[in-house]
C-alpha cells in the first residue's frame, strides 16, 4: 500500500470530529488518571486470577486435615460479607457527597466505610485465628495454604484500602476538595467497589461452594 | 540480628567470585570517586537521577540494561569455555554448585535485566516522542519504575559476594527451588529481586497503555499511530495481563519457604505442576513482551532506510495484535513432556505453529517494503537484514518444537537452547541494537560511528552463527543443556567452535564500546544541526536533536500516518507558530529514595533480617504516601518563556 492509498482524502477525518477514534489530541487529566486506575485494577485482578486458579487446583488436596466443610461457618461469613458490601454502599454515598462538595457528609460516610471496613477484617483475623488454633494453619495442607493465601491477599488489600481511606481524608481535611484530591478519591471508590467484586467471588467459590 | 546474616556469608576461599567482586568493587568506587572529585553530584541529582524526563529514563534504563549485558555475557562465556575443557577426564574450573549459579544467573540476569530494561528504555525514549506528545502519563511512577529495576538489577548482583545465587534454572522449577533442596539464600536472591523489579514493571506497562491510548498529538488516530507505538502497547497489555500472574506464583513459593505452605511441596498436596503452569502462562507472553517492541524498531528502521511508506501498515497492525492474542494460547509448549495428554499437547503444538503465520505477515511486510526501495546500509538497517535472515531459522526451529513428538525428543537438549538464543538475539538483541544505533542521534545530538557499528554488527551476526548452530547440532545429537562436565568427547570438536563464536560476540561487544568512545570523542564533526539524520517517516525527527525537554514547543497536528514525511512533502509547519502556555512535571527524588528503601528492605528479606525488612518497608511506603501529598506536581512554561526558549535553540 502507498502512502497515498492511506491518506486518501475519505479516511483523513477533520480532527476535531475524530474525538471518538481518538484524533482530539491528549486526554483530560481527569480522564488519564481514571483511566490508568482502571488497568491497575485490571492488573489486580489478574493477579487474583491466579491466587483463584491455584485454589481451584489445590482445594480438593487436604492432605488428610480438615477439609472447607468442616471448618467454615457461613453465618459469620454471612455477617462479614454484609459488612463489605454495605461498606461499598456508603463508600458511594461518600464520594457522591464529595462530588457534591459536601465534606461533612463525605466525613461521616467516610468513617462509616472505614467502620464496616474494620469490622470485615476483625472477622476474617477472628475466623484465621481460630482455625489456627484449632491445627489447620495454612501450612497444613495444600488447601489451606491455597486458602489462606487467597482469602488473606483480599485482607491484604482491604487493609491497605483502610490505610488510603485514612489518608486521603486527612488530605480532604488539609487540602479541601480540589480537583487533584477529588480524582484520588474517586480512584479509591474504584479500588474499593474492586474488592467488593473479588469478595463476590471469595463468597462464591470457597465458601458457599466449599461449605 | 542479623538473621542468618554472617561473615560465613562471603565467599572467602572461592578465588572467582572474590576477584570478580573486587573488580567490580574498584569499578564502581573509581566511578563514585571520580563523580566526587569532579563535583558531578549536583548535576547527576538535578539532571538524572531526580528526573521524570522520559527520555532521561529511557536513556538511564538502556544503560542499565548495557552493563547488566556485560555481567549476563561474562556469565556465558565462563559456561561455553567450561563446557569446551570440561570433557572426559577434565573437570574444567568450574565445579558444578558453581556452575550452576551460573546459569542460573545468566538466564535471570539476561531476561530480567539486560532485555527488560532495553526494551522497556527505548519505549520510553521513543514511544512519547513518536505520539507528539510531552511525556507519558504519569512521570513520577515513571522514575519509581526505573529504580525499582535498578534495585532488582542490584540485589542479584549483590549475590555474587554476599551469600550465593540459585542453582535452579532461570525458571526456578519446584521441588527444587523449594526450602528442602534450596536452604540457603539462592532462591530468595532470585525470588526478592524479581518481586520487586517485577512491581517496577507491571507500573511501565500500566503507565504506557494509559499513555498510547490516551495522550497522543491532536489527529493521531490509532491507525495513525507510527508501527512502534503499536508494538509498544501491544507489549504493554501483555505486561499488565501477565506480570501479575508472575507475582502471584512468586508470592506462592515464597510463602512456601518463608512460612511452610504447601503450594508446590512434595508433601501435604502440594502440585508441582501448578507452578509450572503459572510460570509459563507468564513466560510465554514475555518473549512477546520482549520481541513485539523490537518488531516495532525494524518496522521504523527498514521504511526509513528503504525511503518508502511500510508496506501494509494495517496487516502489520493486525499481525501485533493477533501475536499479542494468541501468546496467551500457547504456554503449554515449554512443557508438553508434563503429560497433560493428547488432545491437550495437540492443542498447543496447534496454537503454537499458529503463531507462525501473523510472524510471516510481518517477514514479508518488511521484505516488500524493502523491494524497489532505496536501501541504504546503515548499521542499524544492517541489524533489520541480519535479523530477517536469522529469526526465520528460528522460527522455523520453533515450529518444528511446536510439534509435540518432536519436542518430546529434543526437551531440555542444546536444540532448544539454540532456538531461543536463536530468536532472542537474532531478535530482541539485533532489534535493541537497531534501535540504539537508530534513536542515539536523537537522544544525544551527535550519530554514532558508522565503521564501528558495522564491524559490530558483523562480529555479532557471525558470532552468533558459530555459537549456536554447532548447539542445534549437538542437541540432535543428545546433548542435554547445562552440563557441566561432557560425558562424550566427539562433542568437544563442535563445542569449541561455540566457544569461537562466542569470541567473536565478545568482539562485537568490544567493538560497540569503541563505537561509543570513538563517538564521543568526533562528535563535533558528527553533530546532527537538523533532527532528521536518517530522512525519517515519524514525529520524533520533527524536533531538535536532542529535544527539548518538552519535546514539541506546540503540539504538532496529525494528518496521516508517516506523520513528518507529509510534514515535509507538504512542506509545513509554519515558520513561527503562536505559543501556548504549557505545563511540565517537576523532578521528584521519590523513586530514587523509593528505590533505596526497597534494597534495604529486599536485602533483610533474603537475609531474614525482620525488623530490617518491616523498616524498610514501612520507609519506602512513606516516601511514596508523601510524595503523592503534594497536589503540584506541574510547572508552567509560559509562552513567552517558550518563544524564548524556541528561538534560542
Amino acid at each position: 500500500m502507498t502512502i497515498a492509498a492511506i491518506d486518501s482524502p475519505q479516511t483523513a477525518v477533520p480532527t476535531e470530529l475524530a474525538r471518538g477514534r481518538g484524533g482530539g489530541g491528549p486526554a483530560p487529566k481527569r480522564v488519564v488518571v481514571a483511566y490508568g486506575f482502571w488497568i491497575f485494577i485490571l492488573s489486580d485482578m489478574v493477579m487474583f486470577s491466579a491466587l483463584f486458579a491455584a485454589y481451584a487446583v489445590l482445594s480438593g488436596n487436604t492432605a488428610g486435615g480438615p477439609t472447607g466443610a468442616e471448618l467454615f461457618n457461613l453465618r459469620s461469613v454471612f455477617i462479614e460479607t454484609m459488612c463489605l458490601l454495605l461498606s461499598s454502599y456508603t463508600c458511594g454515598i461518600a464520594v457522591l457527597s464529595a462530588e457534591r462538595r459536601d465534606p461533612t457528609r463525605l466525613f461521616i460516610f467516610a468513617a462509616l466505610t472505614f467502620v464496616l471496613g474494620a469490622a470485615f477484617l476483625f472477622i476474617e483475623v477472628t475466623e484465621f485465628a481460630g482455625m489456627v488454633d484449632k491445627g489447620a494453619g495454612p501450612s497444613r495442607s495444600a488447601f489451606l495454604s491455597s486458602f489462606f493465601t487467597l482469602v488473606g491477599t483480599h485482607g491484604v488489600h482491604v487493609a491497605s484500602g483502610l490505610v488510603a481511606l485514612v489518608y486521603l481524608v486527612a488530605q480532604v481535611a488539609a487540602k479541601g476538595l480540589q480537583a487533584a484530591v477529588l480524582r484520588r478519591l474517586l480512584c479509591w471508590s474504584l479500588f474499593w467497589h474492586a474488592l467488593d467484586i473479588v469478595w463476590v467471588g471469595v463468597f462464591t467459590l470457597v465458601y458457599l461452594m466449599g461449605a | 540480628m542479623l538473621g542468618r546474616l554472617t561473615w560465613a556469608a562471603i565467599p572467602f576461599n572461592e578465588a572467582l567470585p572474590i576477584l570478580s567482586g573486587a573488580v567490580v568493587g574498584i569499578v564502581i568506587l573509581a566511578v563514585l570517586g571520580t563523580v566526587t572529585v569532579k563535583g558531578w553530584w549536583p548535576y547527576l541529582w538535578r539532571e538524572w537521577l531526580t528526573s521524570v524526563d522520559h527520555k532521561r529514563i529511557g536513556i538511564m534504563y538502556v544503560v542499565l540494561g548495557l552493563v547488566m549485558l556485560l555481567r549476563g555475557f561474562s556469565d556465558a562465556i565462563m559456561m561455553r569455555t567450561q563446557q569446551a575443557i570440561a570433557i572426559g577426564p577434565s573437570q574444567g574450573y568450574l565445579p558444578p554448585d558453581h556452575f550452576d549459579q551460573i546459569f542460573s544467573a545468566h538466564g535471570t540476569i539476561m531476561i530480567f535485566f539486560v532485555a527488560m530494561p532495553l526494551v522497556i528504555g527505548l519505549m520510553n525514549f521513543a514511544v512519547p516522542l513518536q505520539l507528539g506528545v510531552r511525556d507519558v502519563a504519569f512521570p513520577v511512577l515513571n522514575s519509581i519504575s526505573l529504580w525499582l529495576a535498578a534495585t532488582g538489577a542490584l540485589l542479584i548482583n549483590m549475590s555474587l559476594v554476599i551469600g550465593n545465587f540459585a542453582r535452579t534454572g532461570w525458571w526456578a522449577y519446584p521441588p527444587l527451588s523449594e526450602l528442602a533442596f534450596s536452604p540457603d539464600v539462592g532462591v530468595d536472591y532470585y525470588l526478592w529481586s524479581l518481586q520487586i523489579s517485577g512491581v517496577g514493571t507491571l507500573l511501565t506497562g500500566i503507565n504506557f497503555v494509559t499513555t498510547i491510548l490516551k495522550l497522543r498529538a491532536p489527529g493521531m488516530t490509532y491507525f495513525r499511530m507510527p508501527v512502534f507505538c503499536w508494538t509498544a502497547l501491544a507489549s504493554n497489555l501483555l505486561i499488565v495481563a501477565a506480570f501479575p500472574v508472575l507475582t502471584a506464583a512468586f508470592v506462592m513459593l515464597l510463602l512456601d519457604r518463608h512460612l511452610g505452605m504447601h503450594f508446590f511441596t512434595n508433601d501435604a498436596g502440594g502440585n508441582q505442576m501448578m507452578y509450572v503452569n503459572l510460570f509459563w502462562a507468564w513466560g510465554h507472553p514475555e518473549v512477546y513482551i520482549l520481541i513485539l517492541p523490537a518488531f516495532g524498531i525494524y518496522s521504523e528502521v527498514v521504511a526509513t532506510f528503504s525511503g518508502k511508506a511500510l508496506f501494509s501498515y494495517r496487516s502489520m497492525v493486525w499481525a501485533t495484535l493477533g501475536i499479542c492474542i494468541l501468546s496467551f494460547m500457547v504456554w503449554l509448549h515449554h512443557f508438553f513432556t508434563m503429560g497433560a495428554g493428547a488432545d491437550v499437547n495437540a492443542f498447543f503444538g496447534i496454537m503454537s505453529s499458529i503463531i507462525a503465520v501473523p510472524t510471516g505477515v510481518k517477514i514479508f511486510n518488511w521484505l516488500f517494503t524493502m523491494f524497489r526501495g532505496r536501501i541504504v546500509y546503515k548499521t542499524p538497517m544492517l541489524f533489520s537484514v541480519g535479523f530477517m535472515v536469522t529469526f526465520v531459522i528460528g522460527g522455523l526451529t520453533g515450529v518444528l518444537l511446536a510439534v509435540p513428538p518432536v519436542d518430546f525428543v529434543v526437551h531440555n537438549s542444546a536444540f532448544l537452547v539454540a532456538h531461543f538464543h536463536n530468536v532472542i538475539i537474532g531478535g530482541v538483541v539485533f532489534g535493541v541494537l537497531a534501535g540504539i544505533n537508530y534513536w542515539f542521534p536523537k537522544a544525544f545530538g551527535f550519530t554514532l560511528d558508522e565503521r564501528w557499528g558495522k564491524a559490530s554488527f558483523w562480529c555479532w551476526l557471525i558470532g552468533f552463527y558459530l555459537a549456536f548452530m554447532p548447539l542445534y547440532q549437538l542437541g540432535l545429537m543428545g546433548m542435554t543443556r547445562r552440563l557441566q562436565h561432557i560425558p562424550t568427547p566427539s562433542w568437544q570438536p563442535l563445542l569449541w567452535v561455540a566457544e569461537a563464536g562466542a569470541i567473536v560476540i565478545l568482539c562485537g561487544i568490544l567493538c560497540q564500546v569503541a563505537q561509543i568512545y570513538v563517538s564521543i570523542r568526533s562528535r563535533e564533526r558528527r553533530l546532527d544541526l537538523t533532527g532528521d539524520p536518517w530522512n525519517g517517516r515519524t514525529l520524533e525527527w520533527s524536533t531538535s536533536s536532542p529535544p527539548p525537554a518538552y519535546n514539541f514547543a506546540v503540539l504538532p497536528r496529525v494528518e496521516t500516518v508517516d506523520a513528518f514525511w507529509h510534514m515535509k512533502r507538504t512542506g509545513r509547519p509554519p515558520a513561527e507558530p503562536t505559543y501556548e502556555s504549557i505545563e511540565m512535571p517537576r523532578n521528584s527524588p521519590a523513586g530514587f529514595v523509593t528505590a533505596f528503601f526497597a534494597v534495604v528492605m529486599g536485602f533483610s528479606l533474603i537475609w531474614q533480617i525482620w525488623w530490617l525488612a518491616i523498616l524498610g518497608f514501612l520507609a519506602a511506603i512513606t516516601v511514596v504516601l508523601v510524595a503523592a501529598w503534594s497536589t503540584e506536581r506541574e510547572h508552567e512554561i509560559s509562552a513567552a518563556e517558550l518563544a524564548q526558549l524556541e528561538r534560542a535553540r
